[in-house]
């Protein structure tokens, strides 16, 4: 047992700190939420580190309920740096309109517990847990603004939708379990290994439709632009990046370790939803005029691609896609902190297209920074969101998936139109009115390192990145 | 025998009470099936031998859950007297389903003193010598320690959710302060006065 609870230090670093939190919350009122949102980032760190020294080395604990690797340690790295992000933006943007509380750093934590119960689930109970786990304080944390009538929508439709779709992957676990007899990974891998009957097929989609939910993947990606624009803003830049790692990690586990023998039956339901979501997400993203709307579909878009590498099948296919979700996170943040700084002079929040016009003569950095964010997403070269998509691609091709590299490609392109009509908003329309200067360094800090990640520097860590995905990846193979 | 008819009378009318819940036109229907429905599901959890669970499901899902539904739907703008009109004219149909419960009841006791449903392929068989809830105990305290941990801090985690979207510091309430209370001497809330006679009292 107490090899087991060492291995799961991280999550009960974090759960455990959490509570006493609440604690501190419980006493300390809203007044001490700054501090609780430090102590908050602390632990993350602290749990962060943790994961990357695995005190209780990597292995099986809990009975097979639970699995610590090189996967999960890299999936729980990008997880608590891109939530320790969402804390850090918090305090500036609620407490603006008095809406900080205490809660609010709490709820993250606990969110970051299931996201690292999720990557490390080996068993389907432990992946509908921590699932769950995280997707309930992702539903209070949509409508935390809950003066705002668009963040209740918001809270509340993500809470039906998500509600719905659990209820199609707990369908299918329980088709999963009933004709496998277990409900651990290995052994449903084995049962699929051996006579596969209508009924694992049956799960395997249902179990695949309910993940796709999770990832915003199309034809399940309905929910996310309506909640990503109700949301308040810190919350919107969680949810595009944290959450859609753990997923992105639960989903490429299950698939590998417990599907590993179906894999053409899976195949192709996730060649079609990475078309899909690549195609959708592009073309619907070019009529939008909010911002926030805008990254949304772009997110769907970017799920796409990193699906391509799922696709394949392959140890190096699983590898380009955890390096892509990890440049799409960077680059994602990064986005989201530009959004923070739309501020009018008045202090309100702006989040339409049209508010960018002639930053560049109002605000040369930040139009900067947005414009290689923008370039990145779309994959332009010089830039570093170029090598993930080059690498989900290749790993494609050499799988033989030589059509689906072709029309990602292709849907590249089309995406590319949307991105660089907002660099055209910003360096060749007549100016808008300025935005308010940025009050918070912290922000313009996080803007500047996370521009300098997706420049064409970020290419020096393509040995360092390139060589913790293929262990993560191995790992699973 | 006795067991497989047992099996598909509930399994049909798990599947019928759950598709009338779903089509009912009156949300108060809907929850009365959705109430036979896990008085079936309760039967077939017996019937495969696990009485804790079948009890679970009629005194937690019956007894709470669906009651607590039922309070919910009333809040719904629903006409009443309407609702009320057709007593003679559904007493015969509601005496059908009362009917068809206690046979369900009868069946279920029997087909479980007859010993139950053998499944062919059983995850986790249980223990012929503990019983149910003993065996159930045993292991989510052992092997589902994890996941029983973990769906704790779930309800943990709805709790404070519910508590921060509805939570509101509200201006004007009188609320209770112990301390000051206890603060208080004599000297500040009692006064000696020395009514005259005749006069009204002045407070």
């Amino acid at each position: 047992m107490s090899a087991s609870l060492l291995l799961a230090l991280p999550e009960l670093i974090l759960s455990i700190g959490a509570i006493l939190l609440m604690l501190a919350a419980a006493w300390g009122g809203d007044g001490s939420s700054r501090g609780i949102t430090l102590a908050a980032v602390a632990l993350l760190v602290v749990a962060g580190a943790v994961a990357l020294i695995a005190p209780g080395g990597h292995g099986d604990g809990f009975g097979g309920l639970y699995r610590a690797d090189a996967f999960s340690d890299f999936a729980k790295l990008l997880i608590y740096a891109a939530t320790a992000v969402a804390l850090l933006i918090a305090p500036n943007y609620f407490e603006r309109n008095g809406e900080m509380r205490a809660e609010y750093p709490v709820l993250i934590l606990f969110s970051a517990v299931g996201m690292g119960m999720m990557v490390s689930a080996l068993d389907l109970l432990t992946l509908y847990v921590g699932l769950e786990l995280q997707s309930l304080a992702a539903y209070v944390l949509a409508s935390f603004t809950r003066r705002d009538t668009r963040a209740a929508e918001a809270g509340l439709k993500y809470f039906v939708l998500g509600a719905l779709a659990s209820g199609i992957l707990l369908y299918g676990i329980s088709l999963l379990y009933g004709f496998s007899g277990t409900t651990s990974y290995g052994g449903v891998a084995q049962a699929m290994g051996g006579e596969f009957s209508a009924g694992l097929l049956f799960g395997i989609v249902f179990v695949l439709a309910g993940l796709a939910f999770k990832i915003s993947a199309v034809p399940f990606h309905m929910w996310t632009p309506d909640v990503y624009e109700g949301a308040p803003t810190p919350v919107t830049a969680f949810f595009a990046s944290a959450p859609k790692v753990a997923a992105m990690g639960l989903l490429v586990r299950v698939a590998v370790e417990a599907m590993g023998p179906a894999y053409d039956a899976w195949r192709q339901i996730i060649i079609f939803t990475a078309l899909a979501s690549i195609v959708l997400g592009a073309v619907a993203a070019i009529g939008q005029t909010s911002m926030k709307r805008l990254l949304a579909y772009s997110s769907i878009n970017n799920v796409g691609f990193a699906l391509i590498g799922l696709a394949a099948g392959t140890e190096a296919g699983v590898a380009a896609t955890m390096t892509y979700m990890a440049v799409y996170i960077v680059m994602t943040l990064g986005a989201f902190l530009c959004i923070l700084q739309m501020r009018d002079a008045d202090g309100n929040l702006r989040e339409g297209i049209a508010d960018l016009s002639g930053l560049a003569r109002t605000r040369p950095m930040l139009a900067g920074a947005l414009m290689m964010f923008m370039f990145s997403l779309a994959g332009i070269p010089p830039l570093f969101g170029f090598w993930p998509k080059f690498l989900v691609f290749d790993a494609a091709t050499r799988a033989g998936l030589f059509p689906l590299a072709v029309a990602g490609a292709v849907g590249s392109v089309v995406g590319a139109y949307y991105y660089l009509k907002i660099v055209k908003t910003m360096y060749f329309d007549e100016p808008a009115p300025a935005f308010a200067p940025s009050e918070s360094p912290l922000e313009g800090g996080l803007i500047a390192v996370t521009a300098a990640l997706i420049s064409p520097f970020g290419y020096l860590a393509i040995p360092v990145l390139g060589g913790i995905s293929l262990a993560a990846a191995h790992a699973l193979f | 025998m006795i067991q497989t008819i047992a099996f598909y009378l509930f399994a049909i009318l798990v599947i019928a009470a759950g598709a009338l819940t779903v089509t009912a036109r009156n949300p108060v229907h809907s929850v009365l099936w959705l109430i036979l429905a896990f008085f079936n599901a309760a039967g077939l959890m017996l019937l495969v031998g696990a009485e804790f669970i079948a009890m679970l499901l009629v005194i937690v899902y019956v007894g709470a859950v669906a009651v607590l539904f039922l309070f919910v739907v009333m809040m719904l703008d629903i006409d009443f007297a309407e609702l009320r009109a057709g007593f003679a004219r559904y007493l015969p149909f509601g005496l059908m389903v009362a009917a068809v419960l206690l046979a369900e009841m009868i069946f279920a006791v029997g087909a479980w003193q007859a010993g139950g449903l053998a499944l062919t392929q059983r995850a986790g068989p249980a223990p012929s010598d503990l019983p149910n809830i003993h065996a159930m105990g045993a292991l989510l305290y052992t092997r589902y320690l994890y996941v029983f941990e973990a769906a704790g801090l779930v309800l943990l985690v709805a709790m404070i959710g519910a508590i921060v979207l509805t939570h509101r510091g509200r201006a004007g309430t009188r609320s209770q302060n112990i301390t000051r209370q206890n603060m208080r001497r004599p000297e500040d809330a009692v006064r000696n006065v020395n009514q005259p006679v005749g006069e009204g009292v002045e407070l």
